[in-house]
């Protein structure tokens, strides 16, 4: 059975539908990528299967539970983290306060969690006491994925990870994909970086103006002609 | 001179009372609350119902505490006050503010809003107790010679000691406790605070409790300072605005630095002023702030 499967979903703004019946399926333990153009719909899917946007249409399963349309807040107690583009840590707080927030449901174990954020991002420790406002773009980036692995999520939702960094901090950024990927937690990437989002990863959906085009095995995908040449640049 | 910027910082720790929770209340709704004025009249005459009301009512006097003016029963009336104001502001929120927040309407209609809510509570103020002026006591203290020529009357010193207090006790929320760092995450970024699984909707209750308790709290002292009469918290809330946009509007902290200057201005201005004028000093301010700071004086809102 899959973790996250997503059922024909219809979402929009207003009048507006951004996704016109979109599925997908992430199964335990995989890393998969949603790429596709600008606009194609796939952070709005991202916030769809999050609760901060309510499908008009179709269904959001969870470990088999429905989920569509539940709150936020209820939907991180399932065990699902989200990193959004942006405005993806609280610019005011401290590092430390910034983790501290991502283990907010937590009942204890806060600093356990913690300490294991700062052996994966040992740059941050050093930092703990600075706002994240006076931080680098590069070291934001670590806090917001470091703040969504206070949970210890069963899936984490990236979006768009490598979107703004510097080229010397994208490879970083998908390496530490792979590395918690590793220790247990399935992944679900948005990507503009296709070429990159889909190195790293098991399967792959391509999305073009908000319905499923094409899907398979990321290296199927990176061999496809159709996909090269439309989304993946030749 | 030196007793005027005293009394100016008494006044101002009153104002930074107001303030603080205006300034949180704003954060977190990102509306400025215009009937908080009349939630610190709301207080004070809350206290007022429990220290000549209902106190007396169950045969409790409570005499004096020391050289103050007023009896344990006032450590009560505190309570009272701070526990009612933030109903009545959460209250507020759900039948009002909650609604048309669901709605998604701009920020100057709940503004506009705030304003009933404020003629409301008045017109309670004014059907329940009237509009002469009130005290909570009679009983005059002699006031306490200090160095420098200063002047103080004992209720003075308590006035700013409490605020002191509560300001304290604000700051170590803001910082030290898990809900309060949720607050300052909710009014920094309110959808990764969801994302986080803040109940924001949960955050923004705290914040009228918080923001009503300190109204409350500041509606008593300037009771026992002055008198209460039902326009004391309105003809309040220029310094309180003006304390605000001093402090970099949203930052708690700011407002609190914002409120002792605006009251010292306030009063050393009557050395050159009538005290007619204090208001004036305010607004002064406020349209200097505007004017040449807009982000008042710390900069950025977050401070970093």
């Amino acid at each position: 059975m899959s973790l996250l499967a997503v059922d024909a979903v219809v979402v929009g703004y207003g009048a507006v539908d951004i996704l016109h019946g979109v599925s997908i399926e992430v199964n335990l333990g995989e890393i998969v990528s949603i790429i596709g153009p600008n606009g194609s719909g796939k952070s709005t899917l991202m916030k769809a299967i999050f609760g901060l946007l309510k499908p008009k249409q179709g269904v959001v399963r969870f470990n088999g539970d429905d989920i569509t349309g539940l709150p936020p807040h209820k939907v991180v107690r399932r065990g699902i983290c989200y990193v959004p583009q942006a405005e993806n840590v609280f610019l005011s707080l401290t590092v430390q306060e910034n983790l501290e927030m991502g283990g907010f449901i937590l009942n204890g174990g806060v600093r356990e969690r913690t300490e294991l954020v700062y052996e994966m991002f040992p740059d941050l420790k050093s930092a703990q006491h600075k706002k994240v406002g006076r931080l680098s773009g590069g070291q934001r980036q670590m806090v917001a994925i470091g703040r969504s692995l206070m949970l210890d999520p069963r899936l984490l939702l990236l979006d768009e990870p490598s979107a703004g960094l510097a080229p010397i901090y994208v490879d970083g950024i998908f390496q530490r994909v792979l590395e918690i990927s590793r220790s247990g937690v399935t992944i679900l990437i948005v990507e503009q970086n296709a070429r990159k989002a889909l190195s790293v990863s098991h399967r792959g959906y391509v999305l073009a103006a908000g319905e499923n085009r094409h899907q398979g095995p990321a290296t199927a995908l990176l061999a496809n002609e159709e996909v090269r040449r439309v989304y993946l640049g030749g | 001179m030196a007793e005027l910027v005293v009394f100016g910082l008494i006044l101002g720790s009153i104002i930074a009372l107001g303030a603080i929770g205006l300034s949180l209340i704003y954060g977190i709704l990102r509306f400025a609350n215009f009937s908080h004025g009349d939630l610190m009249t709301l207080g004070a005459y809350a206290a007022f119902l429990v220290v000549v009301d209902v106190m007396p009512r169950l045969g409790v006097s409570g005499g004096q505490l020391g050289p103050l003016s007023f009896g344990w029963p006032m450590l009560l009336a505190f309570l009272a006050a701070m526990a009612a104001v933030g109903a009545v502001a959460m209250a507020a929120d759900r039948l009002v503010y909650q609604r048309l927040r669901r709605r998604r309407i701009s920020p100057i209609i709940l503004a506009i809003a705030s304003l009933g809510v404020a003629i409301m509570v008045r017109s309670v103020i004014y059907m329940a107790w009237g509009g002469d002026f009130r005290f909570y006591t009679s009983a005059l203290r002699p006031a306490m010679q200090l160095p420098l020529g200063i002047r103080l009357r004992p209720d003075e010193v308590f006035v700013f000691g409490m605020a002191a207090a509560l300001v304290l006790l604000v700051y170590l929320f803001l910082e030290r406790t898990r809900m309060g760092k949720a607050l300052r995450a909710t009014a920094d970024n309110p959808d990764l605070a969801r994302i986080s699984g803040i109940d924001t909707e949960r955050m923004i209750l705290w914040v009228w409790a918080i923001g009503g308790g300190l109204a409350a709290m500041a509606g008593v002292l300037l009771g026992i300072e002055s008198q209460l009469r039902p326009e004391m918290g309105w003809s309040f809330l220029l310094p309180l605005f003006a304390a605000v946009l001093l402090g970099g509007i949203g930052n708690p902290y700011g407002a609190l630095v914002g409120g002792l200057v605006i009251g010292v201005a306030q009063q050393v201005s009557t050395h050159f002023l009538l005290p007619t004028y204090k208001p004036a000093v305010a607004f002064a301010i406020l349209i200097l702030v505007l004017l040449f700071r807009p982000k008042g004086i710390f900069g950025s809102r977050y401070g970093y």
